[in-house]
């Protein structure tokens, strides 16, 4: 796809400007009836007299230009600059559960950089019988897995904490994506170093290549357990700003943990406490502690459409509601929508069962008559964990936590269809 | 730079509020290491050579192969690409290099190397973020989380430094060089003295002021117990009311591009960052110290010894004040005969409005006040100094500050 360079398309700007029509003519529960016929049908288009594309037209295939608008977007006033910053997937205009890579969410501390497989290599070292080096291609020939997991930077909502702001679900809800990954388990690749079986209060710590040299400790019990050294992500090698040639899976715990061009792992006897473990991703409370080692993203689930991106256009009658749920304390067992702010839920219908610390995708399939819609889902997961409400986390945190903020999201659908973050009583 | 994200909220009055949101040693990875190695029982070589590669493969790839059996794979890292790779130093301080760095030389590297994003005094340009100041902030409303307010571990800033900064220009500082920042870090914060030397040796004994500020991971406590309920499906509230509007903030970018842009003017705009003042602080025309002021300040007599010591205290202030001959307006005023002269007096200096309206001349009092807390006692200065917290050395600078009549 060519990105969009000749100004936002007229869907965009029709729902920010409040334009967002209503399509006129279509009544629920009845047969619509042409007033005349259709040109598209009764006239030959020239798509079907002339040539397309032939193969080979684009070797590597990109969205057609009609979806240019599908893309990852930054909010600027967020951070400093590009090179350390954030930007977001369009959940909004996703559906299922899979993240393609090339709008899957970037968090760059350095920039993405570009490290080939023939220049990547991977220590192992500390409490290990051999400090060993592995190249790409030894990564290769070990034993693989495939899984599919979802991956959250701790910082999703955090810009709502204090209150409604952002308005679209992939501002508030865009700091994720979810990916098939084949991997190598990192406890294989432990092995190969040789270490000691104890597991207690001991840490794996692993740092990235790039300039940030990212470094997070892990328990090494949390390690040995399920995290791989993925290899390739939906199917393909991964792209370039989500680590490429290799980069860390940490199953339903923070983003920040899976480190990009993942170059070394350290066993040691206690946690480095980096700056990325002490002075960020942790979480302040309102008495002014802050709580550390926040790792696990508890169970959360957000309406994707209708959402302020994605407004009702078609008129009365048949909607499909539509979003995602989720939770790094294993499976989503249920999830319920309300259309009344809370007041009442119905419970939605999951597409497939919830995979491990994967994303599961949620329907209701209902009917919007114009009427005011308070939208918000609720996940629950296996643990028996209910998504909170932010009044509830604010209770407990504060306003302050920045990370963390696992709420049920509220969107105002009004009745020209047009959707609004906002927070209700 | 930010490795940060800035998070922003709304306040509940629906307008936009700032929520402001690493040499190392191959003796730490000779560990002790216990006789019986839990994977090594799979095979008869604790450590096999490449050469063995093709029979471990093949034991491996036995359906009933042990999940933990060695394939053979990769080489033994030597112990320069440890040396080079395992930079990270730990809270008791291991990991760390020999070296040392005291604060005068902090500042200059801090000056040459961290200052275009930090500040000069570590307060922070625009967006970077603020390495001093927020001490007793945590609990407000708005905690401004710096080395000095927040970080627990001193190891962290010297690891962080030394493997990650500066940015764009990253690992090409010096052990020293990193001592003495970290060195020049502590004291921006006010948390050591201009005489401090930072080693190895002392590092481990430096506790940071939020050292005890953090608890581990409590949800399981006192989130999960009460959110594993059975949830309510009907009636469960009496009404529901509209708080909050996102449009009301009106911060949401469109395409990133142009919408983004005003969305980041009106966001940031709420925002007091003096270090966009610094920035927007002109560097005038040298001007000349008016005589009457002069022939004031000459009246007192000066403590020499006291004088001395406001010497070294006037470090924090010579980035933007000149004084003593051919001192000129630099980011701030040229400070010659200060001490008794009219507030905002110096020609050819753009004060703030703060500055400009106030009357009164810098006596002793006025000193104090304002080099306290310069944006309390003047709010709206565009001195973005954090001010001087002991009044022992507001005395000595105040004195020092005399000899230049």
């Amino acid at each position: 796809m060519t990105t969009d360079k000749t100004g936002p398309s007229a869907s965009r700007r029709q729902f920010l400007t409040g334009a967002a029509a209503i399509g006129a003519g279509t009544v629920a529960a009845t047969v619509a009836r042409a007033a005349e016929p259709d040109p598209l049908i009764t006239e030959v288009q020239s798509w079907a007299s002339s040539f397309g594309d032939g193969v080979d037209a684009t070797p590597y295939g990109l969205p057609i230009k009609f979806e240019d608008d599908v893309i990852r977007r930054n909010v600027e006033w967020l951070t400093a600059d590009t090179i350390s910053s954030i930007n977001f997937t369009p959940i909004h205009a996703l559906d299922g559960t899979i993240t393609p890579a090339g709008c899957a969410f970037e968090r760059h501390h350095s920039g993405a950089i570009e490290l080939s497989k023939d220049d990547y290599r991977l220590m192992i070292n500390g409490l290990v019988e051999t400090p060993m080096v592995f190249t790409y291609a030894d990564l290769e020939r070990f034993p693989r897995e495939n899984h599919v997991y979802f991956l959250e930077c701790a910082a999703n909502t955090g810009m709502e904490w204090a209150g409604a702001q952002l308005n679209g679900a992939q501002f508030t809800h865009g700091m994720i994506h979810n990916m098939e990954y084949s991997g190598i388990p990192v406890r294989t690749l432990l092995n190969e170093a040789g270490w000691s079986g104890e597991v207690e209060g001991k840490w794996l710590y692993v740092e990235g290549a790039d300039a940030s040299s990212n470094g997070r400790s892990i328990p090494l019990e949390k390690a040995l357990d399920d995290c791989l050294v993925a290899i390739k992500a939906n199917g393909e090698a991964l792209r370039k700003e989500h680590g490429y040639p290799a980069r860390l899976v940490v199953p339903g715990w923070e983003g920040n943990m899976w480190v990009k061009w993942i170059r070394r792992m350290e066993i040691m006897d206690g946690p480095v406490e980096s700056r990325e473990e002490t002075s960020k991703y942790t979480d302040t409370l309102a008495d002014g502690t802050s709580r550390k080692w926040t790792w696990v993203m508890d169970a959360k689930s957000v309406v994707t459409s209708p959402s302020p991106q994605a407004p009702i256009t078609h008129g009365h009658g048949p909607v499909v509601i539509t979003g995602m749920a989720w939770t790094g304390h294993g499976k989503i067992t249920r999830v319920d929508v309300s259309k009344d702010g809370g007041k009442t839920w119905e419970t939605a219908r999951l597409a497939a069962d919830s995979g491990d610390k994967a994303l599961v995708r949620f329907y209701l399939d209902t009917e919007w008559n114009g009427e005011e819609w308070f939208l918000q889902s609720r996940a629950m997961d296996e643990t028996g964990y209910v998504q909170p409400t932010k009044a509830q986390l604010r209770e407990v945190r504060g306003l302050n936590s920045i990370y963390h903020n696992n709420c049920i999201q509220t969107w105002w659908v009004k009745p020209n269809g047009e959707a609004e973050n906002v927070e209700v009583s | 730079m930010s490795k940060s994200l800035k998070l922003y909220g709304g306040t509940l009055l629906g307008t936009a509020a700032v929520l402001t949101l690493a040499v190392n040693f191959a003796d730490r990875n000779i560990a002790t290491f216990p006789e019986n190695p839990h994977r090594v029982s799979a095979l008869a070589t604790p450590a096999p050579e490449p050469a063995a590669a093709g029979v471990l493969v093949g034991a491996a790839t036995a359906a009933t192969a042990d999940a933990d059996a060695r394939l053979g794979l990769g080489r033994a890292a030597l112990p320069e690409e440890v040396a080079a790779w395992n930079m990270d130093v730990s809270p008791d301080g291991t990991g760390l290099p020999d070296g040392s760095g005291d604060v005068a030389t902090g500042e200059s590297v801090f000056e040459e190397n961290c200052a275009v994003c930090h500040g000069s005094f570590a307060e922070g340009v625009d967006n970077w973020p603020k390495l001093a100041g927020g001490d007793g902030t945590l609990a407000d409303d708005d905690p401004l989380k710096t080395v000095g307010s927040y970080w627990p571990h001193l190891s962290t800033v010297w690891d962080y430094v030394h493997r990650s900064m500066p940015f764009g220009n990253a690992q090409t500082l010096t052990p020293d060089d990193v001592y003495a920042i970290t060195a020049y870090i502590l004291y921006s914060n006010d948390l050591v003295d201009d005489e401090f030397v930072l080693s190895k040796d002392n590092f481990a004994s430096f506790e940071m002021p939020n050292a005890g500020g953090f608890i581990v991971d409590d949800r399981a406590e006192t989130e999960y117990p009460q959110w594993r309920t059975e949830p309510c499906m009907e009636n469960c509230k009496e009404s529901v009311e509209i708080t909050m509007r996102a449009t009301v903030l009106d911060v949401t970018p469109d395409h990133g591009g142009d919408d983004a842009a005003a969305a980041a003017e009106e966001a940031a705009a709420p925002a007091p960052e003096a270090a966009a003042e610094v920035a927007a602080a002109p560097e005038a025309a040298p001007a000349e110290a008016p005589q009457e002021a002069v022939e004031v300040a000459a009246a007192g007599e000066v403590d020499a010894a006291l004088a001395a010591e406001g010497e070294k205290v006037f470090r924090k202030c010579k980035a933007c004040h000149q004084v003593g001959d051919g001192a000129t307006n630099r980011t701030g005023p040229l400070l010659n005969g200060i001490v008794g002269r009219e507030i905002g007096a110096v020609d050819g200096f753009k004060y703030s409005s703060t500055l400009e309206g106030m009357s009164g001349v810098w006596d002793s009092d006025a000193l104090h006040g304002f080099l306290a807390n310069p944006r309390g006692y003047a709010k709206g200065t565009k001195m973005a100094f954090a001010g001087l917290k002991k009044p022992e050395d507001i005395d000595a600078v105040v004195e020092y500050l005399k000899t230049f009549p």
